[in-house]
């Protein structure tokens, strides 16, 4: 079979409203992991042991088992109890928690690495423990978190075709119906293949800016 | 109600493709990871370029994507795969490209002057690499590779898509069949979690076997 430029561009304009809810996907999971990161990390620090190890165990439980099966779980057993997600939710619900497992690692690796001369200067300049978090660690931690949870970012965004699976309409399933459609895979499936690359170059080049611009500031 | 022994049964035979798939993407995963990273660090620009390109494609597309394009792209060319090898190809490559960013990271890490001390002996580049380098960059890489090996167990569940009976799969059977949701699913996701768990026991194991006897030089 040949390659068929005028099919390229007739599927242009679905892949084109496939990428845009797959970009629209990434984001708002990445809201999702970022804050729900966050809560994790807060919550492994917690000062009750129960809490700290429970939250452990089940980011290490997220962590170890398929984001697809996951994303099975959400959409198909949760309805059995009564809630019912629309798919789209459900797909950025399921990322957002996957993927906030990792950002909380990188939220404590960040908070752990603000040296501990620091917290004791700050107490003994007498700063209540609100202006230490904010004038102290926080300016310390989070820029050399940034490049890691851009890293992360990509990641997700090469992940969205999953959502296909749980009948999200993004970039892949696109793909996928005009390809059972006309029964031509070629163009699709490769389009859809430069579209992430051409993306993800991208972002690798917008990873470098960051990483010069942030990371490992301190040394 | 029905026969959960049968599904059960079922689910378990999924597992079984499910840790084949594994460790055989794994062993592919491996020995690409090494001619790549091997390739990027090469002395000839034109094998770094090759390898880079490799890794880059690799890396900037999905598995999802890779997986599909390998079941129904491919064929087209007239390279027609039998599922389960387009599902090894296709995990052992991806992963591949991610854990030779680690082989190159961690060749790179061993100490400049460790080069100089081989120049020094006269050893071949053969003899440095075998003998100085690699026996210092491997325990560096170890932690990484079972990250990267339980990427790849949790990147099984893929090739379900493309009709291979693995774990998810075989869930997916039991839920049509039965109509129950909870039990097929949980129990997946139990096993998946015993899988990855053994994995990094494992790899944890060789660890401890291969930095034998290198405390204090690190």
């Amino acid at each position: 079979m040949e390659w068929d430029w005028a099919f390229v561009w007739q599927i242009m304009p679905t892949l084109l409203a496939g990428l845009k809810l797959t970009l629209l996907v990434t984001l708002l999971a990445a809201v999702v992991a970022a804050v729900l990161g966050l809560a994790l990390a807060i919550l492994r620090r917690s000062g009750n042991r129960a809490v700290a190890r429970g939250t452990a165990a089940l980011s290490e439980f997220i962590r170890g088992t398929p984001l697809l099966v996951q994303l099975y779980f959400i959409f198909y057993v949760l309805p059995d109890i009564g809630i019912r997600l629309p798919a789209l939710l459900a797909g950025v619900i399921g990322m957002g928690l996957h993927y906030a497992t990792y950002t909380a690692e990188v939220y404590r690796a960040g908070i752990e690495n603000v040296p501990r001369g620091q917290w004791e200067a700050a107490r003994a300049t007498n700063l209540t423990m609100r202006q230490t978090w904010v004038h102290v660690i926080v300016p310390q931690a989070v820029p050399p978190m940034i490049p890691a949870l851009a890293n992360y970012l990509i990641a997700m965004f090469k992940e969205t075709p999953l959502l296909s699976a749980i009948t999200v309409l993004e970039l892949m399933n696109q793909a996928k119906s005009v390809a059972n459609t006309y029964y031509r895979y070629i163009e699709p499936m490769t389009l859809v293949g430069v579209f992430f690359l051409a993306m993800s170059l991208v972002s690798v080049v917008f990873l470098r800016v960051l990483e010069a611009r942030f990371g490992r500031m301190a040394k | 109600m029905g026969d959960w022994g049968g599904y059960l049964s079922l689910i378990l035979q999924g597992a079984l493709v499910t840790a084949k798939l594994t460790v055989m993407g794994c062993a592919l995963a491996l020995v690409v990871a090494f001619i790549a990273g091997l390739g990027r660090v090469s002395r000839f620009a034109a094998i770094r370029w090759l390898a880079t390109a490799y890794i880059e494609f690799f890396r900037g597309t999905s598995i999802f994507v890779q997986l599909f394009w390998v079941y129904f792209v491919l064929p087209f060319a007239g390279v027609t795969l039998e599922p389960l090898q387009a599902g090894i190809m296709a995990l052992g490559l991806n992963v591949g490209a991610y854990a030779a960013e680690v082989v190159r990271g961690a060749i790179l890490s061993v100490p400049r002057d460790q080069y100089e001390a081989c120049i020094a002996v006269n050893l071949t580049r053969f003899q440095r690499m075998r003998h100085v380098i690699f026996p210092q960059a491997l325990p560096l890489m170890l932690p990484t590779f079972g990250n990267n090996a339980i990427e790849l167990l949790k990147g099984t569940a893929v090739v379900s898509l493309i009709s291979l009976h693995d774990m998810t799969f075989q869930a997916q059977v039991v839920r049509a069949q039965t109509g129950s949701t909870l039990i097929p699913f949980a129990t997946i996701l139990v096993l998946y979690f015993l899988m990855a768990l053994a994995l990094s026991r494992a790899i944890r194991m060789i660890e401890t076997r291969i930095t034998r006897g290198l405390d204090g030089v690190r």
